[in-house]
């Protein structure tokens, strides 16, 4: 069985991906995770997750380009420029 | 990206991929080459160095040295993992390692002679691995990239470690100064094999794929810029009278002996033969281990 081994540098810092370990149930995962991820105090935590546990999400539709909602759905280049020169020109 | 030629202009980009996306054939198999003789290496880079803990000459160098064992069989523990996400199983692994099929880096087929092979190793072998293995950080292969990092790390430590030990040896008496050099001279040409023959990248398949992100002389000239300065302040000959740093920043050195390197990497080091059989028995020996594990 395969773990999937995240670990956490300090407290509040997000977990990430460090490997994998292979250990037939959670008490050997845990006695290795903790050799090859702990043993110089590297992590404060680690979160231990059979693989077939994780849901994996890859796939992003964007049928209806939903650009508005990033900021590269905003070009304002043109129009800065524009509104600086209009302003430089003097009142309206 | 299911076509080859798309993938290759992702990772040449710089692009990673992962364990379930879709990879060409030809790149899973050089993956699983490249990264299975890296597996190997770390757990037979390990033997030259296990037969000097119980000779170690005192209480806390036999405790690094202890340590620093561990590290390297950790590594070879996570790399087969890799592989064996690729496809390979870890027990596969091993017995082609042991039948010879599989090969392991040629610095490990040499015996240590005294306990200045070891500071040599542990400064010197491991800077030139390090230099490779960070080069991997940038692996087009992610889940090999992530596991440098922690490798990277530990390494840094059996450098300082190995430095340490040749600066107790170099300020020793006139005999400890000697072993120093004597192990220096036996290492210097294994060590300039060490990153392999000046392949041009373009040439290198495994640069190709970004496999590796460096190309073999590169490697090399970054070994001779960061440690021959470092030789040299101790007072330490390196064995080879054409060594010395051109004008334009390029070091000059004696053709190093690629027969030997084929030679030894083939299988027909000075201890390859040991080295093995010892590996093929303790495998046998504890068998009983995994039977127990694996039923649990």
């Amino acid at each position: 069985m395969i773990w999937e081994v995240f670990r956490q540098d300090r407290k509040g810092q997000p977990f990430e991906h460090g490997g994998s370990v292979e250990a037939p149930d959670a008490e050997f995962a845990e006695a290795w995770a903790r050799e090859q991820y702990g043993r110089r105090g590297e992590s404060v935590a680690l979160w231990l997750v059979p693989r077939g546990a994780v849901h994996v999400v890859d796939e992003w539709a964007d049928e209806f380009d939903l650009k508005y909602r990033r900021v590269d759905g905003y070009s304002i280049k043109a129009r800065l420029k524009e509104a600086r020169e209009r302003a430089a020109a003097g009142p309206r | 990206m299911a076509d080859e030629q798309a993938f290759l202009e992702y990772v040449q980009a710089g692009g990673q991929v992962e364990t379930g996306d879709w990879l060409p054939d030809d790149y899973r198999a050089k993956l699983i080459k490249f990264i299975e003789m890296h597996g190997n290496s770390e757990l037979m880079g390990v033997l030259p160095e296990r037969e000097w803990i119980l000779r170690a000459p005192t209480l806390q160098r036999k405790l690094a040295l202890t340590a620093k064992v561990q590290d390297e069989v950790g590594h070879s523990q996570l790399i087969y993992r890799v592989v064996e996400d690729l496809g390979k199983p870890r027990e596969q692994c091993l017995a082609d390692l042991i039948s010879g099929k599989s090969k392991f880096h040629n610095v490990f087929h040499y015996p240590t002679k005294t306990w200045g092979d070891i500071g040599v190793i542990a400064w010197l072998v491991d800077a030139a691995a390090i230099i490779s293995q960070k080069a991997l950080l940038k692996c087009s292969y992610a889940p090999y990239a992530r596991i440098m990092k922690k490798i990277c790390w530990e390494e840094s430590f059996h450098i300082l470690h190995g430095r340490d030990v040749i600066l107790a040896m170099v300020t020793g008496t006139p005999a400890q100064f000697e072993l120093v050099q004597e192990a220096l001279d036996r290492w210097w040409g294994p060590l300039m094999q060490f990153h392999g023959n000046p392949i041009p990248p373009e040439d290198d398949p495994m640069f190709q794929w970004r496999i590796k992100s460096q190309g073999n002389e590169e490697a090399r000239q970054q070994f001779l810029d960061g440690y021959v300065p470092q030789i040299w302040e101790l007072g330490l000959t390196v064995p080879d009278p054409k060594l010395r740093k051109r004008d334009d920043g390029v070091w000059e050195y004696t053709e190093p002996d690629w027969d030997e390197l084929k030679h030894v990497v083939t299988g027909h080091g000075p201890r390859t033969a040991d080295r093995l059989a010892f590996r093929a028995r303790f495998l046998e020996q504890e068998q009983w281990v995994r039977d127990v594990v694996l039923a649990a």
